[in-house]
Formats: C-alpha cells, structure tokens, sequence
C-alpha cells in the first residue's frame, strides 16, 4: 500500500541536495539555534554588508528534513536582501505556520510557502521555524570580522 | 496460546481506534478490568486510608494494604516491608539515591552506571556522587547492547559502592543477566541498584533469586494507570535508611521537636498514598498472571521476531540490540541511512502508527554509539501480526518518501 508523505519534492529536494549547508569562507554573523524538542541544532551563517544587506549566508548542522529543508529555503529567499526585508518575510513564515498569512503574502515566501501544512503537525512547527528564529535573532547583531568558527551563544525555539 | 483478539476485547482502548500501537515501552494500554478496580476504589472504599476510625477508611486501607501483597507476591519479596510505593520507577531511583547513597558513600569512592541506563538510572546518581565527593563510572557496550558477566568483573574496583544497572535496556531490549552481576557486586562489597521498568512487565521476576538490593518499576508500563510505582528494597537497607519525604503517615508521633518515624514501609510514604494505584496495579498483576508470562513472551519473540526478520529485508534499516529476537522483549530500536528518526516517526504517525523517535532518555548511549538518535517499535502481548506488518510495510517506503532512489 503507498503511504501517505507530507514530505513533498520541494522539501525532500532541498533535505537532500541542499544549496546552503556548507561552511561560508568569511561570514561575519554566526548563531547557533536549537529545538530541544527534536534535537535539531543548526549553525547559521552570514555575511552581511555596511548597509545592511546579507550578501551571503549558509548553514550547517544536524537535524530533521523539515528543520534543515526550511533553512535553506530561507537562505534561498534572503540572501541579497536588505535585513529589513528578511525580517519582514520571516515574519510571513512564522504566521503562515499560524495560519495567519494571506495567499499574497505566501506567494512572496517563494518555495518556502511549500511548507504551509505543517501547521497542521504541531509538533513539527519548531522544525520548520528554526532556521527563520535564528536569522530574525542574527541579523540584529552586530558584524564582526573573522567572526569564526562559531560564536558560543546559541538561540532556542523552546 | 493467547487468542490475540480475545485479549483485545479486554482493552476499551482498541475498541475506539485504528491506530497501530508500538510504543508500548513508553507506555501500556489499560484493560478494563484495570479501569474498573480504580472506579470500583472510588466507588465503594474511598477514604484517606490509615487516617479514620471509620469502616469505610479501614476498607481503604485494605484494599490498599492488599495491593502491596500481591506485588510482594509477584516480585517474591521477603515481606510487604520491602515493597515502597512511588509515582514511578523514576521516584523510586531518587529515593534510593537520596537516602542509601549518602549512607554507604565516601568521598573518593565510585558508583558504577552502565551507560545502557534510561536518565533517571543516571542523573540521581551523579547528583549523590557530586554530594558525596564520590565519582559516576560508565560501563560502555557496543550496538549489541551486551553487558557481559567479564565486562562487570572488570569495571567493579575495590571503590565502588554502587552498581546502577538495568535488568532489560529500554533501547536494546536486551535481558542483563543480574543474578550473576549481584553475585560479583557483593563479592566485592558493592551494592546493586536493578531498573526492572522493561523487565517486570514481560518476564517473571524473582528478586530474591536475583538478589539484588533494590529493584524498582512503574505500573504504567504493565496495564496500570500512570502515578503508581515501586521501589522493593532489602528490609535491613530500608530499615537502615532515612526517610526521603516527611509529613503524614511517615511518623507514629510528633512532638514539639521530635518524631518518631512510622514502621516500614510508611516510613517512606508520606502524605495520602495513591491507594486506587496500588488497587489498579494489583488488578494489573492479576490480569498478566491470568495469562501467563510463557504465553506473553512466546507471542512477544513471536511478534519481534515477525519485526526482525521483515528488516532484514529492507535495505538501509539497521537494528540494534541482539540478533536473538527472544531477546528484545518486545523492544526494536533502529536507524535508517539518511533520515533523520523525527521524521521516520512522523511518516509513521502520517500513517497512522506509533513509534518513538529521538534519545528514549538514554541521551548518553547515543553518544556511547555515535549515533545522534534512533526510532523505536516496542510492542506488547496484545499487539497484532497484521500491525507489525503494517509497520514493515511503511518502513519499506520511508526511504522512497524521502526522495530516495533506491
């Protein structure tokens, strides 16, 4: 019998072959996020200019397809926008998961709005959010040069 | 044999789902008979036991009383002194560790845990080494889960007091020959601490046989409600210990500045006790006696063994734990290549069968193995042939869902 799979292409596609999970040469914003609840941990990385905008970005980590597809979807969507701008689609996510966004502002999320159904899996919203909390919380920090390997301080979505 | 479907019809929970239950080692279903002696409780004996001249509290404080019995009787302990009501396995390791510990640790000295153990086998023992100045020594294993007889020979040193150990791992399902590892602890002046959670729920266990110092186990986890638990103890140790809680029911008098402390085993049981748990639980025990542990572990190597060999068929799907299915209790713990457990559980939940995925609150065996996190299947008596198939069936695809080619 063929199972039922909330998992789509989309996501799947970016779990496996994901764009952004690698180590960024010379980011100078690092922030770990944590969901406690699924164990996922992912380290984000940014390079953002003096005007604000992130110019690049990636991550890399460990944790569930939903948790690691979503980050990179996001990474997809922000990089090349003023911090402004990731924010304000961040915001989109987040009240997409709440069912709270319109079909306008879904389409702005791009492939991201793929990921509109888990609201219906409570369980698995942290997932999806992780990757999103870690840049809203990111890119409010202050760059710094050689910003490293990892920064010590870590955001969770508990 | 058990008739699969004649059991069934004892438990109102299969009655009102299609979910396919396999996480039974997180915790069991209730049949009624269970849910009718808490009702029956509160219907015809609730009152505070040991507290009123009244018949109706006497009758409390029976059918109480007469629960410690049949749990005396099922563990073969000595006397109902070393049977101490808890919440649940948990509190009974607490209690144990808070108040023996103490008594029998000297700074310098070691308290030997294996690392198969759930977290509440491990963190009360750190925190009675910390407070002692005494140190937590892990005995590792390997992804056979094997604990062997010269593995423990080897960890005991002339410091340890304490060995830790439980009698069937939560993730392994693999069955720890205690009896043989009590000999070599007391031989050597060590006293051993049994977790029976996964073990008193599907062997028969005889402690004095075992001759362990302490064993202890939930009833949630063997067809009784959640809230009622045990902790049986040698009489000495118990009588040699302090109390872990005060209040009510712990004394026989209180004065202005002293007290007198009630006899085991009340001493250990302060305030109102859990008097419908003890009722239910016993209702429990009776109802794993009505069919038997042959019957029970045959239908459960059967249905594990079922469990092993469709894996063995699906590529990318490793288990841990024994080749033996007799040896799993019940319990498959596995990894798939690729995908991550939490949503291998969730494919399965999608799907309408329940499975545990992540650390099973045995974070440091994962780190022991080098693997971040598993997914477990634990299956019970009641379980169906037709459910371990389903559950093969969704296996066999999770990698394709995944975006797998093969």
């Amino acid at each position: 019998m063929a199972i039922n799979a909330f998992y789509n292409e989309i996501l799947t596609d970016h779990n496996l072959h994901p764009m952004h999970k690698y180590n960024l040469k010379d980011p100078n914003l690092i922030l770990e996020g944590l969901n406690p609840s699924c164990g996922d941990d992912i380290v984000l990385q940014l390079k953002m200019d003096e005007n604000g905008v992130i110019v690049d970005g990636s991550y890399n980590g460990d944790g569930c397809a939903v948790s690691m597809a979503s980050a990179d979807m996001m990474l997809d969507l922000v990089i090349g926008k003023h911090k402004d701008e990731a924010k304000r689609l961040a915001d989109i996510f987040v009240r997409m998961i709440k069912k709270e966004a319109s079909e306008e502002e879904i389409e702005e999320l791009e492939e991201a709005g793929s990921l509109r159904d888990i609201s219906h899996m409570p369980s698995r919203v942290k997932c999806a959010v992780l990757g999103w909390h870690t840049m809203e919380e990111l890119v409010d920090k202050e760059p710094i040069q050689n910003a490293g390997e990892h920064s010590g301080e870590a955001v969770s979505t508990e | 044999m058990i008739d699969v479907n004649k059991v069934r019809a004892d438990f109102p929970f299969f009655a009102a789902t299609d979910l396919a239950y396999l996480d039974n080692s997180a915790t069991s279903q209730n049949p009624k008979c269970v849910m009718d002696a808490e009702w029956q409780f509160y219907v015809d004996s609730n009152a505070n036991p040991f507290r009123g001249i009244y018949e109706l509290s006497e009758r409390a404080t029976s059918a109480y009383e007469h629960g410690r019995e049949t749990v005396k009787d099922f563990i073969h302990a000595k006397s109902t002194k070393e049977i101490v009501f808890t919440r649940n396995a948990s509190e009974s390791l607490n209690l144990i560790a808070y108040s023996f510990a103490p008594m029998v640790l000297e700074e310098g000295d070691e308290i030997l845990v294996s690392i198969l153990e759930h977290h509440s086998n491990m963190l009360p023992w750190r925190m009675a080494a910390e407070k002692a100045g005494a140190t937590v020594k892990y005995l590792e294993v390997d992804r056979t889960g094997e604990v062997s007889v010269e593995m423990v020979q080897k960890a005991l040193t002339p410091k340890t007091k304490i060995f830790a150990i439980t009698q069937v791992s939560n993730i392994m399902g693999r069955e720890n020959d205690i009896k043989a590892f009590a000999k070599l602890c007391h031989d050597n002046g060590t006293y051993i601490v049994c977790d029976g959670a996964q073990s008193v729920p599907h062997m028969p266990v005889d402690v004095q046989d075992l001759d362990v110092d302490f064993l202890v186990f939930s009833g949630h986890k063997m067809l009784a409600p959640m809230g009622i638990g045990v902790l049986y103890g040698k009489e000495e140790h118990l009588e040699a210990m302090p109390p872990f809680l005060t209040g009510g029911e712990m004394i026989s008098t209180v004065s202005y500045d002293g007290m007198t402390l009630a006899e085991l085993p009340h001493k250990f049981e302060a305030g109102t006790v859990n008097a419908s748990g003890s009722v239910a639980l016993e209702a429990a025990i009776k109802y794993i006696q009505s069919i038997g542990f042959e019957d029970i572990q045959a239908r459960e190597t059967m249905l594990c063994k079922r469990m092993l060999d469709g894996i063995k068929n699906i590529p990318h799907v490793t288990v841990l734990g024994s080749d033996d299915p007799a040896d799993h209790h019940g319990i498959c713990t596995f990894k798939i290549d690729g995908v991550h457990p939490h949503d291998i559980s969730a494919i399965f939940a999608d799907n309408n069968v329940a499975v545990r995925a992540g650390h099973h609150c045995a974070q440091p065996l994962h780190i022991c193995l080098g693997i971040p996190s598993t997914t477990r299947a634990s299956v019970m008596f009641y379980n169906t042939e037709e459910e371990v198939d389903r559950f093969l069936d969704i296996l066999s695809q999770i990698r394709g869902a995944m975006g797998y080619g093969d």
